[in-house]
């Protein structure tokens, strides 16, 4: 195969092609493979020709076809650039909030790893876990899953509710009992479309309280009522996207497919999320007698002018620190506070703890202070996961 | 292939574009990049200016998405036309730069509801294509993913330019015909 690419010899412009040979150029029109003279000469011919019209679609059409096979997935990192180039051209009129960011990364990774499934691998089954058991579900259960807590936030933002189930289990429940009429391919769609639709909604509903003073509020403020405990939208997506996450890990795991954890800067966001909901975690583990008796639970013990509380140091993706106070409720600590422990734990290693893949008292950390309260605090993490 | 399920989606997420919806864009992204990067990497072979071609593709889309006539053709088809145009210019400097949007045809799948039965149409088409005298295949091979001219494939291949003009229409004519005459599913 030579690789000649000298310059075609174009017809000198002006010289009108005849409808014969007009009519024999139509393939290598639709291939891109005529010059500008001729390409023009054919598209000119079109608007007047309705048989050659209605051929070039057709070769246009089955031309496109040529490049239907192999999609290989483009580096994700290009998505940010081609993104922001594009608007950079033309501002968007409704932005996408910055809360939605984890979120669409997440559901996209789900997304592209559920597209290489293959049949068998739909029969597989996941094991999901959490801090008091596990289950083990088909990988479009998993979704059934997904799309009924995605519900939650669905509903919050005033998009029909996908399961009529009161608890999160009855929701679920429900939809995986319809699953079972239905190709796992539609499943996906279903949860692939409420994903979207919360963005595009979100996206919506902040731009449109920009333009009314007197509406309820930021959208990211409204409350998303998980039935035991209610959270704000900007918190609910960044929960949901840590449990795509996981779940997608969970479906990874069962079929032998590599799946990377989040990009550093996401998992950041969602090990903010799991320090800030951390003090009620401890105060439940203190309400189930898990807690272990040590000083620190004294009132008359540590630094008496400020909320007790334990400096976490998260290390590799998603590195950074967080003061997690002790006490629910507590006032947030001033950053100079003293804490009692200092508690040192992998990133991602955290966050498999946080979704109950790791045994909280084997899990490799570094401590230093009083170990019994960082102990606490990582039996804690373990405590966010839910079924 | 007559689907009404794509046609709307494409002028949902028409719309949306038009309107200045920032996740239309990125909901588009994720159902055409692989398409777009795919093809651009296949015809240009470097690495580097196919990421340049799909920035280019999705910003023009971004930018002018009233130019899309779902009445010509599928979102599909118009970015992957779109896509080819860029990168075979790119390949033939002499020339000049891209025009817009051109024409658009076809009428592929489009929406993620139906990328089952895009992925399925794309078997399919392999088959077909594999299925194709070896001498039209050769020739459609070469010059959509080789990105050359008819005038330059004649060369390569050692046929007359009215030869390879036929090979292409002929190849096309019957890969359409198959697509048409054995619909999916």
């Amino acid at each position: 195969m030579t690789t000649d690419r000298s310059p075609s010899p174009a017809p000198s412009p002006g010289a009108p092609l005849d409808h014969g040979t007009l009519r024999g150029l139509l393939g290598a029109w639709a291939l891109d493979a005529c010059s500008d003279e001729e390409s023009a000469q054919v598209e000119a011919h079109r608007t007047v020709c309705r048989s050659c019209s209605e051929e070039a679609s057709r070769l246009r059409n089955a031309a496109g076809w040529l490049s239907a096979d192999e999609p290989l997935d483009p580096d994700p990192k290009l998505r940010g650039s081609v993104l922001a180039r594009a608007l950079a051209r033309r501002a968007p009129r409704f932005p996408v909030p910055g809360y939605t960011e984890v979120y669409i990364a997440e559901t996209a990774r789900l997304d592209a790893l559920l597209r290489d499934l293959g049949e068998p691998d739909w029969r597989e089954s996941a094991e999901l876990r959490w801090h008091s058991g596990s289950e083990l579900l088909r990988p479009a259960e998993v979704l059934c899953h997904l799309t009924a807590v995605d519900g939650l936030l669905a509903v919050a933002l005033g998009l029909p509710d996908p399961s009529a189930g009161a608890g999160l289990g009855e929701r679920t429940a429900l939809l995986r009992e319809r699953s079972l009429r239905r190709s796992p391919e539609s499943v996906r769609a279903q949860w692939r479309a409420q994903t979207r639709a919360v963005v595009a909604t979100a996206a919506l509903a902040e731009a449109l309280d920009e333009d009314d003073r007197a509406g309820p509020g930021p959208a990211g403020d409204v409350p998303v009522d998980y039935g035991a405990f209610r959270i704000p939208v900007r918190t609910a997506f960044l929960d949901r996207a840590f449990e795509c996450w996981i779940h997608a890990d969970d479906i990874a795991e069962a079929v032998g497919y590599p799946y990377d954890p989040p990009r550093s800067s996401h998992l950041r966001q969602l090990i903010g999320l799991a320090a800030q909901l951390l003090p009620t975690a401890l105060a439940a583990l203190r309400a189930a007698g898990n807690a272990s008796l040590t000083a620190w639970q004294d009132p008359a013990f540590g630094d008496p002018r400020g909320p007790r509380a334990v400096r976490l140091i998260i290390e590799g993706r998603g590195s950074g620190e967080w003061l997690v106070p002790l006490e629910a409720d507590a006032p947030v600590p001033p950053p100079d506070t003293e804490p009692v422990a200092v508690l040192a734990v992998d990133g991602v290693e955290f966050c498999h703890l946080a979704a109950a893949h790791r045994d909280a008292d084997r899990l490799p950390c570094g401590i230093t202070g009083d170990r019994a309260a960082a102990r606490d605090l990582l039996h804690a993490v373990r405590l966010l996961s839910r079924p | 292939m007559a689907a009404s399920a794509p046609l709307r989606w494409d002028r949902r997420i028409q719309r949306r574009l038009v309107r200045g919806e920032e996740s239309a864009l990125g909901e588009l992204y994720d159902q055409f990049a692989p398409l777009v990067h795919g093809l651009a990497l296949r015809v240009l072979a470097d690495p580097e200016a196919a990421e340049q071609i799909t920035r280019e593709v999705f910003a023009q889309v971004w930018e002018h998405p009233e130019e899309f006539d779902p009445a010509s053709g599928s979102m599909r088809s118009w970015i992957g036309t779109l896509t080819h145009r860029r990168a075979v210019h790119r390949l033939r400097p002499e020339q000049g730069p891209a025009e817009g949007a051109g024409e658009q045809e076809g009428a592929g799948p489009a929406g993620p509801e139906e990328e089952a039965l895009a992925a399925a149409t794309a078997a399919r088409v392999q088959h077909i294509v594999a299925g194709l005298p070896q001498t039209l295949r050769e020739t459609l091979l070469l010059t959509y993913f080789g990105g050359r001219t008819y005038r330059q494939a004649a060369k390569e291949l050692g046929i007359t330019p009215a030869g390879a003009k036929h090979r292409m229409r002929l190849g096309l004519q019957l890969l359409a015909t198959a697509l048409a005459s054995e619909p999916v599913r």
